[in-house]
């Protein structure tokens, strides 16, 4: 059987051929890892959990992690399902946020010239230069002001540049042939535009859609009731091996989520990013 | 006569500006959300940061303006931000080429494969960037007791005798977080090279074949790297960001603050400032600093990038 396909006539050889296999399963192993010990753990009784060396796949499945969870959680100050209930409103509303408004501005940046777009555009791709930690602390102060967190991320100027090198290669005739047709902008954008860069919207909220999930709100919320999972999974996490099991748990819940949802869009997130380039 | 058509002329020019501005308003009513809250907490922040960091500001009393006071302060009295420079620049100067010459390498190599076993691949390698909390798993394997994946590994081999303080001992700390943020590192700029490689044109290399190139080394060389350029630059930006920005596994791992200040780096060195002892001041001076690193390493790379192939 050959691994790599050979439809070009270049003189590669079986031993490179599986050296090169050989790393791919080294990293791949590396990479997989600590993902399948995550889940693997959070199924494992209590007594395979301190087995050692670890089984990489348990031997009796349980869902005695999951209760312990649960129960941990009832006894704590705040119902646990009420950190997931967070996390859901977050996640949600900042990723479907982030969609619509990065979409319109990446329009008319991709489709039209009017004054300023240069500049504007210019901004967004330095702001990709540095990291959103340089802005902490005015937005600390500004947030506090406003009473919510993680809105900086609605404006993500990643999205908005993928967005916006995604819409760049729509054919111009499709919306000159709408406006002929006599269709607003508007009309243009959300029933021509819209359903064309679906992949694009895939790919958007999957990267927003992980900030947001796994964000614990930093020093912004002081309420615990408004607190996500994340900044629970840390309180819990304190207690290192003995709860093992338990974080496996809540870490794999997190996981499964993200992860699930890039399987069943990977192409069309991987379609998006071959318009990624930049000059 | 000149001195008369010129300021008709200027004032043509104004008012076809305005023409052409009243024409785009529609674009601007679609940019506008986006806009304005890209400006409050992006490009507002910054000149804020800037401002804020020549003041003593605790957010209880109104900022006082102290000069370069915080500036001085950070180069010649605080030890622990010259322990954070440097943490983060070996952090940098590790992971980040580290982690894009292995996102192109593994990206090359997985566009050989078939397209099933390309999808696995890909997500075998880009999900740890999307596992939320997975990397905690890492607390386990670099555990110190002799119950840690690694330890006991390693006894058992006979490679160490005693158990290691990964995450205790300053002398292993950096090595852990290098490890553990090159795992987390295949992100964006990974996808952006698979897709990359898949959307070179197919004919360039049977031209390429045509033109004498005989091994995948001077295919790699000659059509695909200059093709991807576009993308090898975007890849580039984001793992720059992302390698000068260490903090969230630092801070997990081996703790905030670790031991010795062993892990400690400009952003952890941020947050304690700006998020612990509200000093904002202080902190904005950190976080200034921290752009202006960001901002010349980025321009610098994409100064080399763009000369490559040319």
């Amino acid at each position: 059987m050959r691994i790599f396909k050979r439809t070009r006539k270049l003189n590669r050889s079986l031993g490179g051929d599986i050296f090169l296999f050989a790393i791919l399963l080294f990293f791949g192993f590396f990479s997989a890892y600590p993902l399948i010990m995550t889940a693997s753990n959070a199924f494992k009784p209590l007594d395979e959990l301190f087995l050692f060396p670890p089984r990489l796949l348990p031997r009796n499945l349980t869902l005695e992690n999951f209760r312990d969870l649960s129960e941990l959680i009832s006894n704590s100050w705040v119902p646990f399902s009420r950190y997931f209930f967070n996390t859901i409103l977050i996640t949600a509303l900042g990723t479907i946020g982030h969609v619509i408004i990065a979409s319109m501005a990446a329009f008319p940046l991709a489709k039209y010239k009017f004054p300023g777009k240069t500049l504007f555009f210019t901004l967004v791709v330095y702001s990709l230069m540095f990291a959103p930690q340089v802005t902490a602390t005015p937005n600390y102060i500004i947030i506090s002001g406003i009473g919510l967190i993680d809105t900086p991320a609605i404006a993500s100027s990643l999205g908005l540049y993928l967005m916006k090198q995604f819409m760049s290669q729509i054919p111009d005739e499709l919306i000159e042939s709408a406006k002929i047709d006599g269709a607003s902008e508007y009309r243009i954008f959300f029933q021509i535009v819209m359903p064309l860069v679906k992949p694009a919207w895939l790919t958007l909220i999957i990267l927003l859609f992980q900030r947001l999930w796994t964000t614990d709100g930093g020093s912004f919320i002081f309420s615990e009731e408004m607190k996500p999972v994340s900044y629970a999974l840390r309180q819990i996490a304190q207690g290192t091996i003995e709860r093992a099991g338990t974080i496996a748990a809540v870490a794999f819940i997190m996981m499964i989520v993200p992860v699930t949802f890039f399987v069943l869009s990977q192409s069309k997130v991987v379609e998006t990013f071959s318009h990624s380039g930049m000059k | 006569m000149m001195a008369e058509m010129n300021p008709t002329a200027t004032l043509s020019k104004k008012q076809l500006l305005w023409k052409n501005i009243k024409k785009s308003k529609h674009y601007y009513i679609l940019l506008a959300p986006y806009a304005i809250l890209f400006l409050t907490f992006t490009i507002v922040p910054v000149f804020m940061s800037l401002g804020i960091s020549f003041s003593y500001f605790n957010l209880l009393e109104p900022p006082r303006f102290v000069g370069l006071d915080n500036y001085i302060k950070l180069f010649l009295e605080d030890d622990v931000f010259i322990i954070a420079i440097k943490n983060t620049l070996i952090l940098a100067v590790v992971t980040g080429p580290v982690s894009y010459l292995l996102a192109f390498v593994f990206a090359w190599l997985i566009n050989e494969l078939g397209p099933k076993l390309r999808s696995f691949l890909t997500l075998i390698f880009y999900a740890p960037s999307i596992s939320g909390n997975a990397f905690l798993m890492w607390l386990l394997i670099f555990s110190g007791d002799v119950h840690g994946y690694a330890n006991s590994f390693l006894m058992q081999y006979g490679f160490i005798d005693n158990p290691v303080q990964w995450l205790k001992d300053p002398e292993y700390m950096l090595m852990v977080i290098i490890i553990v943020q090159l795992w987390l590192s295949l992100g964006v700029s990974f996808l952006a090279f698979i897709a990359g490689l898949q959307s070179v044109d197919k004919t360039l290399y049977e031209a390429g074949a045509v033109d004498g190139i005989r091994n995948r080394w001077q295919e790699l060389w000659f059509i695909t790297l200059p093709t991807m350029k576009p993308q090898l630059m975007f890849g580039a930006v984001m793992q720059i960001t992302t390698s000068l920005a260490i903090a969230e596994v630092s801070m997990q791992l081996v703790g905030f603050p670790s031991i010795e200040y062993a892990g400690h780096t400009i952003v952890t060195h941020l947050i304690d400032f700006g998020s612990v002892r509200y000093d904002l001041g202080y902190a904005s001076a950190i976080a200034t600093i921290l752009f202006l690193i960001m901002m010349s390493a980025n321009l610098i790379v994409r100064n080399v990038l763009r000369k490559v192939g040319e």
